[in-house]
């Protein structure tokens, strides 16, 4: 399969891979606040539990 | 029975499990994301009608029907949070939000995209477009209330009334298209009897919708944690270390 044909995408190219950027975009930001979110909590829980 | 409730409801105990759950639905849902991606974009033949652009579909319809499935288990834990008066359940809800919002704007905006070389217009201020905007600015109030409220028992509840009565706009959502003349094409997948795409290109679509799942079930169970964290920070099992 030729490479260059595929990344055309018949034409849209730009559609389509804006459309799949966004996506991989928005779920790896969702990934990324969700960890920190996290592990900011589990900081504050550290240190409260560990007052000095 | 209702000792497990009680001891899921118990916040050290669905911390740890939401921990120990986790990976089981990140690490498939990254492969089963992947595999649909692949399938989707290079596999797939392309449509007859819409040529290359249909791919685009892939992404749009599971973000679409994640943002309605999020909304429902928001409504249907804030209920259970208001009804039984279980704090795990409003973290639930409150932890639904983001993610939803998130797959939300991906249908709005991978839609758009999508509209832009097949309708003409980027969009349209159709029956299926607005309802789905309002489904946003729902997600988005609903997060906006929560954080008005600075003791996290008034905002559970005041937000709870919120994403009930909001549920009303999900059937709207889904039979918009039959209900009012659109620009946007009636489903083409649910229809189980007689589905209008060939199987080959349902695959991929099938797989991705199971892959979002399993990612919001990872979204969930690490946000639902942070949730848990800072509402127990004076909790004394947190006390003692977790």
């Amino acid at each position: 399969m030729d490479l260059q044909e595929f990344l055309r995408m018949g034409g849209y190219a730009v559609y389509v891979w804006t459309a799949y950027g966004l996506t991989a975009l928005v779920l790896l930001l969702n990934w990324v606040s969700a960890r920190r979110r996290e592990s900011l909590e589990q900081e504050s829980a550290r240190r409260r539990s560990r007052p000095d | 029975m209702w000792l497990w409730i009680h001891k899921f409801g118990s916040p050290p105990h669905a911390y740890r499990l939401l921990g120990k759950m986790a990976p089981w639905f990140g690490w498939p849902a990254l492969a089963l994301i992947l595999l649909a991606t692949w399938w989707g974009l290079v596999k797939a033949p392309a449509d007859y009608q819409q040529g290359d652009a249909f791919r685009i579909l892939y992404v749009h319809a599971p973000s679409a029907w994640m943002s309605m499935f999020i909304y429902v288990v928001m409504a249907v834990a804030a209920a259970i949070g208001m009804i039984w008066r279980i704090k795990l359940a409003h973290a639930a809800a409150a932890a639904c939000a983001p993610i939803g919002a998130s797959f939300t704007f991906l249908a709005l905006a991978t839609g758009s995209i999508w509209g832009k070389p097949m309708w003409g217009t980027w969009w349209v201020w159709d029956a299926r477009l607005t309802s789905e905007l309002i489904l946003l600015f729902l997600y988005l109030g609903y997060m906006a209330l929560r954080s008005s409220f600075d003791d996290p028992q008034r905002a559970d509840r005041a937000s709870a009334v919120l994403a009930i009565v909001g549920v009303i706009n999900v059937p709207i959502i889904h039979y918009s298209v039959e209900w009012w003349t659109t620009l946007h094409q009636p489903a083409s997948v649910t229809k189980l009897d007689k589905p209008s795409i060939a199987l080959e290109m349902l695959w991929p679509l099938f797989i991705m919708i199971v892959g979002f799942q399993l990612y919001f079930g990872w979204a969930i169970s690490r946000r639902l944690r942070g949730e848990i964290l800072r509402r127990e920070r004076n909790a004394r099992w947190l006390q003692e270390g977790a």
